[in-house]
């Protein structure tokens, strides 16, 4: 039989506010256990939980990012269930009223060996603000369990697809891709590894051609897209042998496990809670106008649809392009960057898929810590449309800009990489060639083109690569004709 | 100067005759008196208390005072109070010391009151007799076999006693109104959202409101002019304007002052279930309203009766959720013995909490189950604004309502313990004013002969609509300027 997967993800994506979700005490990671905890934090005896506006001005810019229907009016609610790093015996979030409603984010599943690369739209089915919960630590102290409350409390952002995605491939790429929108309108800072985005993933398969869901597993927490996309694979193929094997799929919670690529159930969810949640008494329902949508929007950065769709009608770049060059903020910046400081934009994209990308690749740096300033790059661009150097002269110039060595023509300078483009030094390299080649020349006249091109290899060795190749060909042809 | 008012005592401070410390003493030496009887107070800690008078007095003698500055009060032990014991009556936080101030306490604080101590109450705030205290049931001192209503049973008894200048308490059900009735003085429940919450540990949270107890309509305006004004930290705190509750008090003389007042009297308050002794007294505080200048209208709360049974489901239900935190993972009570976490909560709570406690945590989480939460909580929702709707209708027809505040004087102690229904019922007129957040008073109208011949206090109820307290106020204290009532003291304490 043909199996079909089908996937859906719940993402909590840890938003980047100055202070916690209903309290003022500090969201910043890392600090000693529990010095980051407020009478709030601890859930103490009538204290009283206050919605922060920062946590919702992020809501409604993911909102406004994914086009999504917002109401104007949600309600936070109360998830009751007991555990040792839920201080308040219950978890506020929102439930039957999100903040944020049905959405849509279009994902790039790049190509593979058998497929090619294809857009898809993925549904959202809504996004709800809530707290986090603190963390348990075990082995702190011989035979105790610890509790560290600093996280208790910090906002999040859990944003739920329709299960629209049908292979590991599709849910990396929309994980990677909502990975770098809420990056890129600035709400969350993307860290996987602190936990700042974290993937939950529903798995289930089905007869291919079947409109009926098959039950689904969820695996739980997976800090990277790597582990992400083994995750998936180990999980769906357990899943087409179980059933194949004459099993039945129950519903669970499953962990991946790193070290043995495997997935295992942690807990079954029939014994899962009741959850008991009723409106939160303690807070007013959120009323989000169309006034505080178009304050928001303000304050937002261009979108990236918005900018791809910029660059392809104003700069004329190709679509597949400019959808590269806004795969990340950061680069789209330094890009629009770089065309503000006067480069051509062809040219500068090439350069900042090219070359920049190449080199930062390689030495395992992001774009905003490039020692290539996009002015400098600019520069460098100039520098090769003005004719000063050749495309292997600049790229000779950029290695020097990322050595330090200075600015674009003080480095042209000293490496003396400038091109000749003067038309009587190169015409009297070219008659040297011509006298020292007799044999090219009579093959060209014979009417091989090759030796045409040969003549300007020499051209250009004569000048030691300076000379400025257009001219050559231009004269040499002069000459020839 | 146990029975002075609280602005007779301000003036005495203001001018010296007095000082905030001999004062306090004088208090604190009653309290050693006559405590260890009433049992009105959970927590006293003298030093402390006289560290806040002998500040006061410095205050007083440097000019920077206001009209409670060096009043001794009493505080109920539902307010967390820095650096003292807050239990709300229950084991479960039998040694918890807070390390914050409630808004009520900081707000006191800011006005140079002195704290006596806290008091006495149902645990969580959860009864109407004082009886689910886990310290013990408070002496009603107008009758040592009774009790002194609930939940605010410790302060109503230091207030009856003169245990204290003035008191603070809270309502979720007729907390106030109900004990102010039984004991008879006078108890304010301020609109929801008037005072702030933050610091009053949750009971039902949507329904619980702070508000001042004492012996007249003046000392009330005077306590609520300190605890009302908006607070960031309560969502539902509301944000208006200060004001001042006293300014209108000084009109309330002359012969008829609430000449053109529309008092609404609702026929489902004076139907089965009102005493007869009651209904009396009411009835002659009612003619001497209209003396006063007031003209009767009949209205109907039609849904009165459906009360009681909403409350007994939204009430548990934020209850269950409230009191989720008290888990003994990081204070309060914690089992000694333990083999796992299931188990350290199981034993933390069922020997933390008690029978009436478990009895609400237990209704609650019913209500909130799968499959039951929209026939229960949902349709008391639902009711709970027809509830609203009776009153807003009530209003278009008069200006503040009128009746009971509760169905009949003291009772017995353990006379109702072992039926937890007739219990409820003590709060059948006070329990709609909470469901639609209004605010609502008990007055001392008078007092009613028991069959053994005991004269019990009777507090007449006067609901006002939103944000009305300075009016209701006023109201007030025009029948305390033509009847002393509320001046009258036990006997023999």
């Amino acid at each position: 039989m043909q199996w079909e997967v089908v996937i859906g993800l719940e993402t909590h994506t840890q938003l980047q506010t100055k202070s916690k979700q209903f309290s003022g005490a500090s969201t910043t990671y890392g600090a000693e256990p529990n010095t980051q905890a407020c009478e709030v934090s601890i859930a103490l005896p009538g204290v009283l939980p206050v919605l922060n506006k920062e946590a919702v001005e992020c809501a409604i810019k993911f909102g406004l990012a994914i086009e999504a229907e917002m109401a104007p009016r949600s309600v936070f609610s109360r998830k009751n269930y007991f555990y040792p790093d839920l201080p308040k015996g219950y978890q506020i979030s929102q439930f039957e009223l999100p903040v944020v409603g049905k959405g849509k984010i279009t994902i790039q599943v790049p190509a593979t060996k058998n497929t090619e690369a294809y857009e898809k739209v993925i549904n959202i089915t809504r996004a709800h603000l809530e707290e986090d919960a603190g963390k348990s630590v075990h082995g702190a102290v011989e035979g105790m369990s610890g509790i560290d409350l600093n996280r208790a409390g910090t906002p999040l952002l859990e944003i739920v697809t329709e299960p629209d995605m049908r292979s590991a491939a599709e849910a990396v790429a929309y994980a990677k891709k909502l990975h770098e929108l809420v990056q890129w309108i600035g709400i969350c800072d993307g860290n996987m590894q602190e936990g700042s985005f974290r993937c939950d993933v529903n798995v289930s398969v089905r007869p291919k051609g079947s409109d009926k869901l098959g039950t689904r597993r969820e695996i739980k927490n997976l800090n990277s897209f790597k582990f992400m996309q083994q995750a998936i694979e180990y999980e769906t193929q357990w899943q087409i042998e179980t059933l194949e094997d004459g099993g039945t799929i129950q519903q669970a919670t499953v962990l991946f496990n790193p070290d043995t690529g495997e997935t295992r159930a942690m807990r079954s969810k029939e014994e899962a809670n009741d959850y008991r949640y009723f409106p939160d008494p303690d807070l007013l329902p959120l009323e989000v106008t169309e006034a505080d949508k178009a304050r928001v929007k303000a304050l937002m950065p261009e979108l990236p649809q918005a900018l791809q769709a910029r660059l392809v009608s104003e700069y004329q770049l190709s679509s597949y392009d400019a959808s590269t060059l806004t795969a990340s903020r950061s680069q789209a910046d330094y890009f629009v960057a770089t065309v503000a400081a006067g480069a051509e934009p062809k040219q500068a994209a090439n350069w900042v898929m090219g070359a920049l990308s190449a080199k930062l690749n390689a030495e395992e740096k992001s774009i905003v810590d490039s020692p290539v300033s996009a002015a400098q790059l600019a520069a460098l661009l100039k520098r090769i449309a003005d004719n000063t150097i050749s495309n292997n002269a600049a790229k000779q110039v950029f290695e020097g800009l990322w050595a330090g060595e200075g600015e674009v023509d003080a480095i042209i300078e000293a490496k003396g990489l400038k091109q000749v483009s003067d038309t009587g030094a190169i015409e009297a390299i070219i008659n040297e060639v011509l006298a020292a080649n007799q044999a090219m020349v009579d093959e060209y006249k014979a009417g091989k083109e090759k030796a045409f091109n040969a003549l300007v290899g020499q051209c250009m060795k004569a000048s030691k690569g300076k000379a400025n190749p257009a001219q050559v060909n231009e004269l040499l042809k002069a000459k020839l004709g | 100067m146990i029975n002075s008012s609280l602005k007779q005592l301000g003036q005495q401070l203001a001018s010296k005759q007095v000082s905030s410390v001999e004062l306090t003493q004088a208090y604190l030496q009653r309290m050693a008196q006559l405590n260890p009887t009433i049992n009105a107070y959970v927590t006293i800690d003298e030093d402390k208390t006289l560290a806040q008078a002998k500040a006061a007095d410095a205050r007083i003698a440097a000019g920077d005072f206001g009209p409670l500055t060096g009043i001794p009060l009493a505080q109920k032990d539902i307010f967390c109070a820095k650096g003292w014991r807050t239990t709300c009556s229950s084991k479960m936080l039998e040694t918890f010391i807070s390390p914050y101030d409630a808004h009520v306490i900081s707000q006191f604080d800011a006005a140079g009151a002195v704290n006596l101590g806290k008091t006495n109450m149902d645990e969580f705030a959860m009864g109407s007799s004082n009886e689910t205290s886990y310290f013990g049931g408070v002496k009603n001192p107008w009758d040592f076999d009774r009790v002194p209503g609930g939940s605010s049973g410790g302060s109503a008894a230091a207030v009856a006693a003169r245990l204290c200048a003035a008191a603070t308490g809270t309502d979720t059900g007729g907390s106030i109104r109900q004990p102010a009735s039984l004991c008879g003085f006078t108890g304010l429940k301020p609109t929801y959202g008037l005072v702030s919450r933050y610091g009053m540990i949750a009971f039902a949270s949507s329904l619980d409101q702070a508000g001042p107890m004492a012996k007249s309509a003046e000392d009330c305006a005077l306590m609520l002019n300190v605890m009302a004004g908006f607070d960031e930290r309560d969502s539902t705190s509301v944000n208006r304007e200060k004001e001042d509750y006293t300014r209108g008090l000084a009109n309330m003389t002359g012969a008829q002052p609430l000449k053109g007042l529309r008092i609404g009297l609702p026929k489902e308050y004076f139907a089965e279930g009102l005493s007869a002794d009651v209904a009396q007294v009411i009835e002659t505080a009612i003619a001497e309203y209209k003396k006063l200048g007031a003209e009767i209208v009949e209205v109907s709360l039609p849904n009165n009766n459906l009360s009681i049974p909403v409350y007994y489901v939204l009430a548990p239900a934020e209850a269950s959720s409230n009191l989720s935190r008290y888990d003994g993972v990081r204070y309060g009570h914690r089992a000694a013995e333990y083999n796992d976490l299931m188990e350290m909560y199981m034993k933390s709570r069922a020997e933390g909490f008690g029978a009436e406690v478990k009895r609400r945590i237990l209704i609650g989480t019913y209500v909130l189950s799968a499959g039951y939460y929209d026939a229960y909580y949902l349709k008391a929702q639902q009711i709970r604004r027809l509830i609203a709707q009776d009153f807003v209708e009530a209003f278009k027809h008069c200006d503040v309502i009128m009746g009971p505040a509760a169905p009949s004087t003291a009772f017995k102690a353990g006379e109702k313990t072992s039926d937890p229904v007739a219990m409820y019922l003590e709060d059948l007129y006070t329990i709609a004013v909470n469901l639609a957040g209004l605010p609502g008073m008990s007055i001392p109208a008078g007092f009613a002969q028991n069959s053994e011949g005991k004269a019990l206090p009777v507090g007449l109820q006067i609901i006002g609509n939103y944000f009305d307290e300075a009016r209701m106020l006023e109201i007030g204290h025009a029948y305390q300027q033509v009847t002393d009532w509320h001046t009258r003291m036990p006997e023999g304490i």
